[in-house]
């Protein structure tokens, strides 16, 4: 009845078309899976270059009044870093993997719009290739990644640089909306029988919440991008204070994007971690619904928070007091999955493979990025430390020690499933561990950096003790977090060729993507299990006690 | 040079912040360590062994989950009043006690990378350096010239945007004498590393004293290299963009009227002595490369005239 058979005929086409795949196929591909691994790819060559930017920056600091930089470069570099890591390296990369696990995981042969889907992803790459032309047209943008008025703007940032940061975040926008709308009509249409919403895997539930928040919070954006583009190109006065502008409307209009867009960046890496950590620990997900429900809270409060980014501004206290109330609020949902994470190990039988590390990882490192964000949301505190290296700690301990933990679990994980070959499990440990010390290394003395009152983006220091020493301390940390990628990379490049065969199901997993060949072939399945829960692979090897008897046979197990 | 930790307080206004820091960071702390502690015995009591079968699957446990819902929604409601009591305390409304709209004892200008201080009650402006009677709360008002910038004197309280078009106001108090660093803490462009600034608490006698010498303008050159420092000083470009009171009047790099009265250079980049000057006017831009201040390619013996000028500025 669920099984799904493919027409004989049009597997014999599909097969065909596959042994015609070469280089050229990849330009040209609407392949869900291909396009996923350009986006990966693509998002690990931006990787390289803002980490080649942080490792600069590192260096400029870590003597006090060091001349390796000058101020305009540090500028570029560091506006660089942070339009790159956000724009071309983080959504890009979550999107990737959305683009290419979604259809797999609710047993579709697609995504619902595959030539869109080709778009966006090249809309991307142009996107980020304008702004990074700017270095060669002698000025990258240097107003930072929030590019506030009126430094960004004409009198003040007078190059060319910030309007190719405009015009690229434009065309990459255009994009992501594009790649959102996607997955949501994706998850929406194309499900296979029986995949009801209660049924869809956590990581495709954080895709489609995620894909919902990138249509509603891009706009905000886009709109930004273009108002600055008529003040700069057309003499527009949305931001000129000389002119009766305001400079603070950009302020509002970028961070009402910008703070969704923190969960855009971290949503879907909770959706990695629901996957990881109970396959690793043998065990279903405590509280599916109240995992999946909590995403939902997040996304609707993540638009009424955006305000503690200005609690500096003078808002008046009042303003103040709303947001920081709404903020102290989401970090009750985000609260939530950190404790149904540690229940889903307790009681297991964990596998620490790197994937696993990764994950455990994440629970600590993000738990310290979260908490002193919530710092960030008592007001006073605040006011004494944003802007200053304070911030720079929680934002690498959110998505570094966050999302980029999530992701590299997720890439030990579904690396079999993309190539067919596992990552070598000796290399990832010493990825793992470098990374872990690195991250450690570099942002812990940030925040000590911040409380002794050292403000964030400045390109060199005065002469004072504790900030030299705990400067030289992060330079060091960052240098082992670049050792720590070239291992990476290797793994990646030797395993690629040389690593063991991963066969359809390596870790013995029970998500749909497990039940097909690695790599899956370009229509994805010959057949689809059939789908009674959310673990249709677990029901399928455990006959004598699947979970969608759960109910019928023990009806007080769950209370 | 020191560091103004945010743990510090010389302030009455600002020591409400540090009480609330410290109680918030304990809080998290012990969310961490307990958090922490979950993790890591998870790990090590329920590795998996040898032989070990399918462990049971637990769905969940409603109770629990509430559990873990409601207690942080209650710790966080407390921290929230905390919060409110906090921004009371530590930054009152700008209020006179008839309730007459108050007029600024204090206004700070942000400038590309240089502070405007003016008194003008007291009628005078300087730059770079705010003297305060200590103990005495000074009703400050923000404003920045041209890009935002941010007033940030940890150890005195809150930090503050200078918004162009946009002016903010805060209470700025120091309990007893003392000098306390602070800086621009809103990126502001390329030299925003070098825009620091000190606030001199003193005695209230002393800072009369001070506030009188301020308000006169310096007295004439009284030697000959420094009459020609004078001289050149009018007639080369300094004029244009610096005010000496009685010579010229400009606003676009700092007052100069007291130079010598003060204790750095160029928002706090050199100790302010004859040797530093010198070095400064010589090369401004080998210690803040790509300000505003142009190298004026003065030979050396305009140089030493002009440093002899401007050390009578006291």
């Amino acid at each position: 009845m669920s099984e799904v058979p493919v027409a004989l005929p049009v597997l014999r086409k599909l097969e065909r078309f596959e042994k015609e795949a070469g280089m050229l196929s990849w330009l040209a591909s609407v392949d869900h899976k291909q396009i996923g691994i350009l986006y990966l790819i693509t998002a690990l060559i931006f990787f390289i270059a803002g980490g080649v930017e942080a490792l600069l920056m590192r260096t400029q600091l870590m003597f006090p009044e060091n001349r390796f930089l000058l101020p305009d470069a540090y500028n570029q570099i560091f506006t660089m870093h942070g339009t790159t890591m956000i724009f071309l390296v983080v959504v890009p990369g979550l999107l990737g993997l959305m683009v290419y696990l979604v259809p797999l995981m609710i047993g579709a042969r697609d995504m619902a719009f595959p030539r869109l889907n080709a778009l966006a992803y090249w809309l991307y790459v142009i996107g980020g290739c304008l702004l990074y032309f700017s270095f060669f047209a002698h000025d990258a943008p240097a107003a930072g990644w929030f590019a506030y008025t009126p430094l960004s703007e004409k009198p003040y940032s007078n190059l060319q640089g910030m309007d190719y940061w405009a015009l690229s975040l434009l065309v990459i926008g255009v994009g992501t909306v594009a790649t959102g709308l996607n997955v949501i009509a994706t998850v929406a249409t194309m499900r296979v029988k029986g995949m009801s919403l209660r049924h869809l895997p956590l990581f495709t539930w954080m895709s489609l919440i995620n894909s919902f928040l990138i249509v509603a919070a891009m706009p905000a954006l886009n709109a930004a991008l273009v108002m600055l583009l008529i003040d700069r190109q057309l003499h527009g006065n949305f931001f000129k204070p000389a002119a009766g502008g305001t400079p603070i409307y950009w302020q509002h209009v970028f961070w009402n994007f910008g703070h969704p867009e923190v969960y855009i960046m971290v949503l879907p890496a909770f959706g990695i971690i629901s996957e990881v950590i109970p396959v690793f620990s043998r065990k279903v997900i405590y509280g599916y619904a109240v995992v999946a429900g909590s995403t939902v809270a997040i996304a609707l409060l993540s638009f009424g928070v955006w305000a503690h980014h200005m609690f500096a501004v003078g808002m008046g206290h009042f303003l103040d007091m709303i947001f920081a109330a709404s903020s102290m609020l989401i970090a009750v949902p985000t609260g939530i999955k950190i404790f149904n994470w540690i229940a889903t190990m307790w009681g297991g039988a964990i596998r620490f493979t790197t994937s696993m590390w990764f994950a455990v990882a994440f629970l600590i490192m993000f738990t310290i990025g979260g908490l002193s964000g919530v710092m960030f949301a008592v007001v006073p505190i605040d006011w004494q430390l944003t802007d200053t290296y304070f911030v720079v700690a929680h934002m690498h301990y959110v998505l570094f020690g966050g999302t980029a933990f999530a992701v590299f679990a997720g890439i030990y994980y579904w690396f079999p499933k993309f190539t067919g070959r596992m990552l070598s499990e000796t290399l990832g440990k010493w990825h793992f561990w470098l990374t872990f010390i690195g991250l450690n290394l570099t942002f812990m003395v940030q925040h000590n950096l911040g409380i002794l009152g050292m403000p964030r983006r400045v390109f060199t220091y005065p002469n004072i003790h504790s900030w030299n020493v705990l400067n030289f301390i992060s330079t060091m940390g960052a240098y082992v977090l670049g050792i720590s990628v070239i291992v990476f990379l290797w793994n990646v490049i030797r395993s690629r060729r040389h690593g063991a065969l991963a066969g359809p199901d390596p870790w013995d997993a029970w998500t749909l993507e497990w039940a097909t060949s690695s790599p899956p072939p370009v229509h994805n399945f010959n057949y689809v299990p059939p789908v009674r829960s959310a673990r249709p692979l677990w029901d399928l090897k455990h006959p004598e006690n699947p979970d969608w008897q759960r109910g019928r046979r023990t009806p007080h197990h769950a209370r | 040079m020191h560091a103004s930790s945010v743990l510090q307080a010389h302030s009455r206004l600002d020591q409400p912040i540090v009480h609330l820091t410290i109680v918030v960071t304990a809080i998290m702390f012990a969310i961490l360590v307990l958090v922490f502690f979950l993790v890591v015995y998870a790990s090590l009591r329920y590795r998996r062994r040898p032989g070990m079968a399918e462990p049971y699957q637990n769905f969940g446990n409603k109770k629990l989950e509430i559990t873990w819902t409601v207690l942080p929604f209650l710790l966080l409601v407390s921290i929230f009043v905390l919060t409110v009591i906090t921004m009371g305390d530590s930054d009152p409304p700008p209020t006179t006690a008839n309730g007459a709209d108050p007029s600024p004892d204090l206004v700070i200008i942000g400038h590309q990378f240089w502070w405007e201080v003016r008194y003008p009650k007291a009628g005078f402006t300087t730059a770079n350096e705010i003297h305060l009677p200590a103990g005495q709360r000074l009703l400050t008002r923000l404003e920045a010239a041209d890009v935002i910038h941010d007033f940030w004197v940890p150890e005195l309280g809150r930090k503050m945007d200078m918004i162009p078009g946009t002016p903010n106001e805060l209470w700025l108090l120091a309990d007893h004498p003392g000098t306390f660093l602070g800086t621009c803490a809103e990126f502001c462009g390329n030299e925003h590393a070098w825009m620091r600034i000190r606030v001199i608490s003193q005695t209230p006698q002393d800072f009369a004293d001070w506030e009188q010498q301020q308000a006169q303008s310096p007295s004439l050159p009284n030697n000959p290299a420094a009459e020609r420092g004078e001289q050149l000083f009018r007639s080369m470009s300094c004029a244009n963009c610096h005010t000496i009171r009685g010579v010229s009047s400009a606003d676009v790099g700092p007052d100069l009227t007291h130079l010598a009265s003060r204790e750095t250079l160029a928002a706090g980049r050199l100790e302010n002595n004859p040797v530093n000057l010198e070095a400064w006017l010589h090369d401004p831009n080998n210690f803040k490369p790509q300000s505003y201040m142009p190298n004026a390619n003065l030979k050396p013996d305009d140089l030493s005239a002009m440093v002899a000028y401007l050390e009578t500025l006291r």
